[in-house]
């Protein structure tokens, strides 16, 4: 047996639009599969992994929360992503945002520092981010070093730079030895929406986020480049698009909103710097990218999404013994299914016996 | 035994996993597929070759099942890039991604249990010269099969007629097709070859590297495989080379971690990472960019007609 591709020459929206549900459903039950393995309930696990989660106002929330800096690193992949570049080193843009943010915030603890404290470190964690997302793309430009490896390389590096400042300069000295800092501030505390609310002023930046992209994307010349750089790179040539200035404005662009993901989660989330601050966001902002077809709506819809997967995941440890790596799994399948789909959309897939066919 | 010879001795434990990872790679990526999953290959095979090795008390069923839990998930892979010319990039990241969790799955039963080490295999005569004798002829079975793999690989390469079949695909897919050349089954046992190496190097890390299971244990080393295969510019005598650089640093800096030199631990932690972009760097600076790589790497086949 053989597969027989032929690009389909006209791709119908509606086909476009349906993919990732398609992908979304295909994944659920393959995971389903999984567990039906591993001797479990299928039903008794979509209970907890979706339902319940989405019934309670509390899961809602937590939902919100856990959606935010994914949407944040999503977007911001998306940009890269059009641009036919790789940054998968969000995960340590993510990091490097967080430690310059901290750095103000664990500086000014303790003074009466004021209402400048905030603001002033979320652009801290915005330029962290985008200098360290800077790296892989100076070396792509300049040296034409493959950005996929130096990217993910370097997260590594930030995760054992936070760990060094976690376990040395930054621990609290009264903590009991425990690998923290102090708690912030709440000068250095990104504030909640709501009174008693867990989310935060960080779904706001994500919905900004998404919205000025949406603008960019659609409405700008920048937008126009970024597709033709990825679509026909040639032909962005011919239109006189620098590639060196897309390149370096893409990675700034993601590193940045990944380094304000990792001030957002860490000030109105964790309350501290530690050596672990992330879910492996970085990285599943890739899946919600893809899932989201790299379209700003449809980012905020993935990111949501891959939010419940998170949530579902911590629920059915604790009710069904289902062990956390099960999530990362799915993730995998999840984003497997969208690739598939998406092939499927641009192409007509036949399966042909050999010999047969034509 | 010197403690310099025991220096040595586990840069060869350190190196060995790499390199039969990066040659694995290498030749996926000479018939022009860019297999990104090489990690999450790696950590399936590490996790099934302990859970199997635990099992069946068998070092051999255990290799076994590291080699074809690396292959199953590469013919996943195969099934998507071949099968529905999807984006290999983010396929490969997927198959990162899955990797990585699934391991976690079927490693979760065996964390805490140990394995015995797998005894050295002794060259008689040539292991009793001095230094290099212990170095190079009493080591594990893995060892002596991974230089050999080397090898072979190097002479299918470049002497077999098979091998000028994979690299002229690699080079030019359409031109291969034109020609009525197998591009998608030469492709499929690629990526399965490859597959069932990184499976492998999980098993060294697991079965004789560590000794036991614990989740992430790979620590990076499938992407850093993949560097490998950039920096030897695609040549499978380069990877030998790069990669026991590679398992130098990360003994040395291992060494000088318990040295104590007053260096923050962590950043010799690092120094591995650092390497990787350092030589992926200097490589770029000698040659300018990407020298040596196949023509249609990474680029999906959907023949015209």
């Amino acid at each position: 047996m053989r597969f027989e591709l032929t690009p389909r020459t006209n791709i119908s929206p509606v086909m476009r639009a349906v993919a990732p549900v398609v992908a979304f459903i295909t994944a659920f039950l393959i995971a389903g599969f999984v567990i039906w393995l591993m001797g479990r309930s299928p039903i008794a696990a979509f209970d907890v992994y979706v339902l319940q989660p989405l019934s309670d106002p509390w899961s809602l929330q937590e939902l919100v929360v856990k959606a935010t800096p994914l949407a944040l690193i999503a977007i911001g992949l998306s940009y890269c992503f059009r641009a036919n570049l790789w940054n998968i080193g969000a995960e340590g843009q993510y990091t490097m945002g967080a430690i310059f943010g901290s750095w103000l915030a664990l500086n000014t603890h303790g003074t009466d520092a004021g209402l400048w404290v905030l603001p002033l470190m979320l652009l801290l964690s915005i330029l962290g981010g985008a200098l360290y997302g800077l790296i892989p793309a100076f070396l792509k430009t300049r040296f034409g070093v493959n950005e996929i490896l130096t990217s993910l390389m370097l997260v590594y590096v930030a995760q054992q730079i936070l760990d060094y400042l976690a376990r040395g300069p930054w621990r609290d000295p009264k903590g009991f030895n425990f690998p923290q800092s102090v708690t912030f501030d709440p000068a250095a505390t990104l504030p909640s929406i709501l009174e008693e609310s867990r989310v935060h002023y960080g779904a706001i930046f994500a919905l900004v986020a998404i919205l000025v992209t949406a603008v960019i994307l659609g409405r700008t010349l920048f937008g126009y480049r970024l597709k033709l750089t990825g679509d026909a790179p040639r032909a962005a040539q011919f239109a006189g698009f620098s590639a060196r200035s897309t390149t370096l404005a893409v990675f700034a662009i993601s590193g940045g909103l990944a380094g304000l993901a990792g001030i957002v989660e860490v000030s109105g989330q964790i309350g501290q710097i530690q050596p672990s601050i992330s879910n492996n966001y970085g990285f599943t902002a890739i899946t919600v990218a893809f899932l989201g077809r790299l379209n700003p709506v449809g980012i905020l819809i993935a990111s949501l999404v891959v939010a419940l997967t998170f949530i579902g995941g911590e629920n059915a440890q604790i009710l069904l013994k289902l062990p956390l790596d099960l999530t990362q799994a799915f993730q995998g399948i999840l984003l497997m299914c969208v690739l598939a789909a998406d092939a499927m959309v641009s192409y007509r897939i036949r399966f042909a016996t050999r010999g047969g066919g034509k | 035994m010197t403690t310099f010879e025991a220096i040595l001795l586990t840069i060869v434990t350190a190196s060995t996993p790499l390199l039969i990872a990066a040659l694995g790679e290498l030749v996926t990526e000479r018939s022009g597929v860019l297999n990104l999953g090489v990690e999450g290959m790696m950590a399936m095979g590490a996790a099934c070759s302990f859970a199997a090795a635990v099992t069946f008390d068998s070092t051999v069923l255990g290799v076994a099942a590291g080699m074809l839990a690396g292959a199953l998930m590469a013919a996943l892979f195969a099934l998507l890039v071949l099968g529905f010319a999807a984006n290999q990039t983010g396929s490969g990241l997927a198959l990162t991604i899955l990797g990585l969790g699934l391991s976690g799955l079927v490693g979760a039963p065996f964390v805490g249990a140990r394995r015995d080490p797998v005894p050295p295999v002794d060259i008689p005569g040539l292991s009793d010269i001095p230094v290099i004798g212990r170095l190079f002829f009493e080591q594990d079975l893995f060892v002596y099969a991974s230089i050999t793999l080397t090898i072979l690989v190097a002479l299918y390469l470049v002497r077999t007629r098979s091998g000028l079949t994979l690299r002229s695909i690699g080079e030019n897919h359409t031109s291969a097709n034109a020609l009525g050349l197998p591009v998608w089954r030469v492709r499929f046992w690629a990526i399965l070859f490859g597959g069932a190496c990184a499976g492998l190097a999980g098993a060294y890390l697991a079965l004789v590297y560590t000794r036991f299971w614990s989740p992430g244990m790979t620590a990076g080393r499938g992407w850093i495989a993949l560097a490998l295969v950039v920096f030897a510019a695609w040549r499978p005598g380069w990877v030998l080379v790069g990669a026991y650089i590679f398992g130098a640093a990360t003994v040395l800096q291992l060494h000088a971690q318990a040295a104590q030199f007053g260096v923050p631990s962590q950043l010799l932690s690092a120094v591995p990472y650092l390497a990787t972009i350092l030589a992926l760097l200097l490589l770029s600076i000698r040659h300018g960019r990407a020298i040596g790589a196949p023509g249609s790497l990474g680029v999906p086949f959907v023949p015209d007609r």
